[in-house]
């Protein structure tokens, strides 16, 4: 029979809840005494840091959304008047703003972090594919959001990322017109665009509880890229890593404010206060900083198709990861030479952004080519190759033993490089 | 710990060298190559402390008032909004009814004007797009509300336009209509020389010279489009303070909570 919980609470009001739902319970085995490894750095936050982001987005989002005008005559306007009459409506609107760079610029770091310390390996393969689905909904997301405000570079960035779905063959231009909901960007797209805009947060907030779902059937890695061995390399969540959590939040809040509260207009592009005009074309299409290695990426090839598809390739290879890259260590610590090579890759992902904001000319079109011929070499090469050549460094015995007693010598061969434990 | 002593030296090698890139385009953005680099003003609302000069955003909407609204519009500012630098309601209440405005349709269809109120929208010069570009030769004079946001280098950009007019350089062939400016991009410009020397008589008898002009005018236009700009900063001074407050005692309350683990 389908009983009802033990509960082990003593508050007679928990009690009788947990009984009946034991959702206490369940929070309490997953955030309070969640065994996790003692040994995370501080890159560990990041996770925490964007699902607290994402609250921050969905709080604004909804108190924008009861002043905004999805309505090409009027959603210019209307952003002005929630700047200026609704009580605190600059405050949402440049935190929702500002919010949105800060989100990618976290989810970036959380990324690397998973890179650096090899996470999207065995067993955390669905937990990173999971990751990846979050990146594109919130891609999809931020674009989406972005054309709102319909200033110049909302409506010249719709039009220019819709279009490239004409690049597909045979359908390309009844796709384009299906997106429109017309012959151009007009009133049904922007539309559309709003009410997606608005369902797919609720989207990411489930696809991100599956995340952190799986994340908790596989347990977290860490920085030495070893499972724990036992309680004695473990710590419960709470306390040691709600206070953690706390302090990078405390910090990161810091950088937040400073950038809604004194440059609020920093990242954005000024063309964007600049109401739509469908017979003006900027003198330049600039998408926000976070999209511009993809847009380098995008152009790097003088054929249309071929830019889309290299575009959408660079996101998908990440899908596949897990099975490019054939080195049975996780952590760069122990990788000699990948932990070289991967700040190549983050160079070229870099230099990438800064190719993305010029004209594509002159050094620009080089440096685009080759770091996009980079990017994809790193993955669908380097990768499957170096795990195969690379000798990787003597791995610690334990997480609480990283040094063996003595201190400092070269671990006997018989630890040294044990592929990872898989059962 | 094995360590391996290279990496470091290389990641930091190419970091430099990406923030290297940086250099040369990072410089006043988005100014094209030849163009005049813009000047470097100094403002009252700049900075973390900076706080609008109200009498020069008020002396800037004297220059609105008997200059630029003959052509350009301030959409999304009502009269009420002037009580926020200074003006009593009463003096408001005379600013809008000075001003004849739109007041819907009369009894037989036909648009009505009459004297605004504080809740009018500031006057708009010309009815359409149409009649706008008609009276300037085929130019849009752009809305001035947002204007300062719209542009890039935001002050300094609009100072520049209003005391960059010179005589065109020799053998610029300049189009019918066109101005020279040093400032706008590609140097030609609808707008004829809208500020000179003397042009306004202040009240205060602050000296009228252009730089003085220009100088309130982008004061006031700053103003327009950041009028939460003071309110903002004053909010993220205190909540700054707070954090970082917040960020010593959590880091402490870290320090102890981990002084236990095992
Ligand atoms: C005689 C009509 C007229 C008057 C008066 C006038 N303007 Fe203009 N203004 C224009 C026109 C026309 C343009 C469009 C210029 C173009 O696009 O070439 C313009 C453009 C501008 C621009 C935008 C330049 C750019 O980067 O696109 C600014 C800023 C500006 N005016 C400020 C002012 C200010 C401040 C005043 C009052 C001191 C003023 N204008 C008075 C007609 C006028
Ligand atoms: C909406 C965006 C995202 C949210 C809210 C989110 C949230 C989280 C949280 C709370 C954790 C646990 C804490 C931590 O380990 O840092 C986590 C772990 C993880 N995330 Fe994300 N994440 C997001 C996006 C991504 C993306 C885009 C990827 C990769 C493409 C990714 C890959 C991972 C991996 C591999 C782990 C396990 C890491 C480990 O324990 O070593 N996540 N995520």
């Amino acid at each position: 029979m389908a009983g009802l919980y033990k509960s082990e609470y003593k508050n007679p009001v928990v009690n009788w809840i947990d009984t009946r739902l034991p959702i206490f319970t369940m929070m309490g085995r997953e955030y309070g005494t969640f065994p996790t490894p003692k040994n995370f750095n501080y890159f560990w936050n990041f996770g925490a840091l964007a699902m607290i982001t994402l609250a921050i987005m969905l709080a604004t989002g909804i108190f924008l959304a009861m002043n905004y005008q999805p309505n090409t005559q009027m959603a210019f306007d209307s952003v002005e008047r929630i700047m200026r009459d609704v009580n605190y409506g600059w405050l949402m609107r440049y935190v929702h703003m500002n919010g949105a760079s800060m989100f990618f610029a976290v989810v970036y770091i959380h990324i690397f972090r998973g890179l650096y310390y090899g996470s999207y390996k065995y067993p955390r393969e669905l937990l990173w594919m999971i990751g990846v689905v979050l990146l594109l909904l919130m891609m999809a997301t931020a674009f989406m959001g972005y054309v709102l405000p319909w200033g110049q570079m909302s409506y010249w960035a719709a039009t220019v990322i819709t279009n490239l779905f004409s690049a597909l063959p045979w359908v390309g231009h009844a796709v384009v017109t299906w997106l429109w909901g017309g012959f151009s960007v007009e009133n049904p797209t922007l539309n559309r665009f709003y009410s997606l805009h608005y369902l797919l947060p609720f989207l990411i907030v489930g696809v991100a509880f599956l995340h952190v779902w799986a994340l908790h059937i596989t347990g977290s890695n860490n920085p030495l890229g070893i499972e724990p061995k036992g309680p004695q390399d473990t710590l419960p969540f709470h306390p040691y890593y709600t206070i953690k959590d706390s302090v990078g939040l405390c910090v990161y809040l810091i950088v937040f404010a400073i950038l809604v509260f004194f440059a609020p207009n920093y990242l954005g592009h000024p063309d964007n206060y600049i109401p739509a005009n469908p017979l003006a074309t900027p003198a330049e299409i600039v998408p926000e900083w976070y999209f511009l290695p993809y847009y380098a990426i995008l152009r790097s090839v003088p054929n249309k198709l071929g830019g889309v598809t290299l575009m959408f390739g660079s996101l998908l290879v990440l899908f596949v990861l897990p099975w490019l890259d054939t080195s049975p260590v996780r952590s760069c610590r122990f990788r000699p030479i990948y932990r070289q090579v991967i700040w190549l890759l983050v160079v070229a992902v870099i230099v990438l952004g800064f190719v993305g904001s010029h004209r594509p000319e002159g050094i620009w079109v080089v440096l685009g080519r080759v770091c996009t011929a980079y990017y994809f070499l790193h993955f669908l090469v380097i990768l499957p190759v170096l795990g195969k050549l690379e000798k990787p460094l003597p791995l610690p015995e334990s997480i609480s033993r990283p040094v063996l007693p003595g201190g400092g010598g070269p671990i006997p061969s018989a630890a040294t490089a044990k592929p990872m434990e898989k059962p | 710990m094995v360590r391996v002593a290279a990496p470091r030296s290389l990641a930091a090698v190419l970091l430099a060298a990406c923030f290297g890139l940086a250099i040369p385009s990072g410089a006043p953005p988005a100014r094209a190559q030849g163009e005049e680099a813009l000047p470097q003003e100094h403002w009252s609302f700049s900075g973390p402390f900076g706080a609008f000069d109200m009498a020069a955003v008020q002396r800037g909407f004297q220059i609105y008032s008997e200059v630029c609204s003959n052509c350009h519009s301030m959409k999304q500012l009502q009269y009420r909004n002037l009580t926020a630098v200074g003006f009593t309601s009463d003096q408001v209440k005379a600013i809008a009814a000075s001003v004849q405005v739109p007041l819907g349709v009369n009894d037989q269809g036909e648009p009505i004007l009459g004297p605004g109120t504080p809740a009018s929208t500031f006057r708009s010069p010309f009815p359409n797009e149409q009649a706008a570009r008609a009276a300037n030769n085929g130019a849009l004079p752009p809305d001035l509300s947002v204007i300062v946001k719209a542009r890039e280098g935001g002050p300094n950009y609009v100072y520049g336009i209003l005391t960059g007019y010179t005589d065109p350089p020799a053998g610029v062939q300049m189009q019918p209509g066109m101005n020279y400016n040093k400032y706008f991009p590609g140097h030609q410009i609808a707008m004829p020389k809208p500020l000179s020397e003397g042009q306004i008589t202040y009240a205060d008898g602050t000296p009228n010279t252009l730089e003085q002009e220009a100088h309130d005018m982008v004061t006031f236009l700053t103003w327009a489009g950041s009028p939460e700009m003071v309110v903002r900063k004053q909010t993220g001074i205190r909540i700054v303070l707070f954090l970082l407050l917040m960020t010593g005692l959590t880091y402490g309350v870290k320090r102890k909570v981990w002084a236990q683990a095992h």
